[in-house]
């Protein structure tokens, strides 16, 4: 009896560890973003103060807000063109056989795992060439090395598992296989679509190495990089405040997002294994 | 080994007859075309600028001067001279102890991060795999680190972190842990401490969501059957969970392996200028657009790309990964 209290209570404190060690930071950042001041830099627990002044500074201040949208911009559109592209490839992986296609599938997924740093350099020249150096689009073209490789990979595994019989039906009735796929599929997609548009779009919205090297003026910026760019009047005066209340504006839609699509944004997850 | 067999139930069987092939043709045509776009777009996003990248690691090129590249061989890499002494002078990559200090973080970075992240990501899986009150709780809990954007992260722990103003020192001084502050960040014995802590708070939700979806795929009366037998847990966990979750336990490491190896966002934002921390990504991009030295960059460039696609290999091979399990 004693036994099996002792274990339940250390279970339980198992788990109230992983959960305070999960929060803790992002609590402690919310914290500080609402202290200015002196009280900034004294070390608290728990909540003492409700200044907006770090929220009202960030947002009026620079260009924070044109980050914001940039950041929207890119995200929203390269999650749109990779699904685009991304349905159709996945139905051939899926559904047709092909000489070829374990191969294709290996390919595709090992760009999804490449070192971006290998192709910083020619991907730089590219772009200065096609003339978006320092442009959303820049960052719109670069993205899809990641995007498209997961999303067709993850939309593949999904369309696998779907019956068979739905599509032969389609085929004795004469579809085509473009029918097939805005007919048949499209409908039965929905919530792979989203799931995965929303893991995609959460690794663009948090990419830095290539908006950090593609983009060269303040108003260009994605906000990552304009977190990490954001500094007081000199070196030695880090604006504490204001990074931890432009770090909560990004982070907040994101965790609310996460949690309502949990278990969607699990299976995703587990499905096409990416960080994000 | 890494076979992806996709020839299942799950595509038509090419029907009987003149039709049925017909039909086959009809398909397998449609099915390249619908590639054609994604092929093409992968190829120009990917194939050409790793192609390109690889090129200029052999040439003078300069990020002022990258259409009047001239080719020098394997300069970039390894040159040498013999002075009239007789002593030989070596030069380039891989005569420059920078490269090799950066070559040898990575690896202790990725061995140290993903072990760890291995170990605690069992754990969290072992929690949210046992049926108790506030699962969901814990489930949703460990989603918020793996939301927050690398960036974000970063900052926030640098904060933490802080060695004047920093929560950590505090509570460790609270604790009685440290006897002084300690500047995590910057002094060369702690930041590679620093990064590791917040890459594993960062990932190990990851880890621990991906091995949750292979615990869950253990059949339960295996278990059932192990405790009539009367086989204590710890017995359980080692000869039967273990060896039968391994497949997405190796999927999982590679992934996450493939992914601190080339780390760049976290280094560069929490311990920037850190010969410590410096690791291949880091120094690649430094010399590409920092340092102007960009055709050296682009060997360093080249010689991640190898060391990563070798270490994937190797990994695969010895490790027996198949890519199929994890589904």
């Amino acid at each position: 009896m004693v036994a099996t209290l002792a274990k339940r209570t250390a279970f339980y404190v198992l788990v109230a560890a992983i959960i305070v060690i999960s929060v803790f930071p992002f609590y402690y950042a919310i914290l500080t973003s609402f202290k200015s001041g002196t009280a900034l830099f004294r070390v608290d627990y728990w909540p003492t103060s409700l200044s907006l002044a770090n929220y009202t500074g960030v947002l009026s201040g620079g260009s924070f807000l044109r980050n914001l949208g940039n950041s929207l911009l890119v995200a929203g559109l390269v999650v749109a063109a990779s699904l685009l592209l991304a349905v159709t490839a996945s139905y051939a992986l899926a559904r047709v056989s092909f000489r070829g296609r374990g191969l294709l599938l290996l390919t595709i997924l090992a760009v999804s795992m490449f070192p971006h740093i290998a192709v910083l350099a020619g991907l730089f020249e590219l772009i200065r060439w096609i003339g978006i150096f320092n442009t959303p689009f820049a960052l719109i073209f670069s993205y899809m090395i990641f995007t498209l490789p997961f999303t067709v990979w993850v939309l593949t595994t999904f369309m696998r598992d779907l019956p068979i019989e739905i599509e032969e039906a389609a085929i004795v009735d004469g579809a085509r296989p473009w029918v097939i796929i805005t007919r048949v599929f499209m409908p039965l997609m929905w919530p792979a679509l989203v799931t995965t548009g929303l893991l995609a779009f959460i690794a663009a919205w948090n990419e830095f190495l290539f908006a950090l090297t593609f983009t060269s003026s303040d108003i260009q910026r994605t906000v990552p990089v304009a977190i990490a760019m954001l500094s007081g009047g000199s070196q030695f005066e880090i604006p504490w405040g204001s990074i931890m209340a432009a770090s909560v504006i990004v982070t907040v839609p994101l965790v609310i997002l996460v949690l309502l699509f949990q278990r969607r944004i699990i299976s995703g997850l587990t499905a096409g294994g990416v960080k994000g | 080994m890494t076979e992806l067999s996709l020839e299942s139930a799950s595509t038509v069987p090419a029907a009987r007859g003149a039709i049925g092939s017909d039909l086959r043709m009809q398909r397998v045509r449609s099915a390249w075309i619908f590639l054609a776009p994604t092929l093409f777009m992968l190829a120009v996003v990917a194939g050409w600028p790793l192609t390109r990248t690889i090129y200029f690691s052999f040439t003078n090129a300069s990020l002022t001067n990258l259409s009047g590249a001239e080719f020098v061989g394997l300069k970039n890499y390894l040159s040498w001279v013999t002075l009239k002494s007789g002593r030989t002078i070596f030069s380039g990559l891989l005569a420059d102890p920078a490269w090799w200090g950066a070559v040898w973080n990575t690896l202790k970075f990725t061995l140290i991060s993903v072990s760890v992240e291995t170990a605690l990501g069992l754990i969290v899986a072992l929690v949210l795999n046992a049926q108790f009150p506030g699962r969901g709780l814990v489930r949703a809990a460990i989603l918020i680190p793996w939301a927050i954007p690398t960036i974000v992260s970063a900052k926030m722990w640098a904060w933490m972190l802080n060695d004047q103003f920093g929560i950590l020192n505090d509570i460790l001084l609270g604790l009685g842990l440290i006897s002084q502050k300690i500047a995590w960040t910057a002094s060369p014995d702690t930041a590679m401490i620093a990064v590791l802590v917040v890459d594993v708070w960062k990932t190990t939700p990851f880890m621990a969501l991906l091995i949750l979806a292979g615990l869950q795929m253990v059949p339960g009366d295996i278990y059932e059957a192990a405790r009539i037998d009367g086989i204590h847990p710890v017995r359980v966990f080692w000869r039967l969970t273990l060896p039968l979750i391994r497949p997405a336990l190796m999927v999982a490491i590679i992934f996450r392996m493939l992914d601190s190896l080339r780390i760049f966002d976290l280094i560069y934002v929490l311990t920037p200028n850190n010969a410590q921390t410096r690791t291949m990504s880091v120094l690649a991009r430094e010399n590409l657009f920092e340092f102007d030295k960009f055709a050296y960059g682009a060997a360093a460039s080249t010689m991640l790309f190898l060391i990563i696609a070798t270490i994937t290999v190797l990994y695969m091979w010895f490790g027996r990964v198949n890519l199929e399990g994890e589904r």
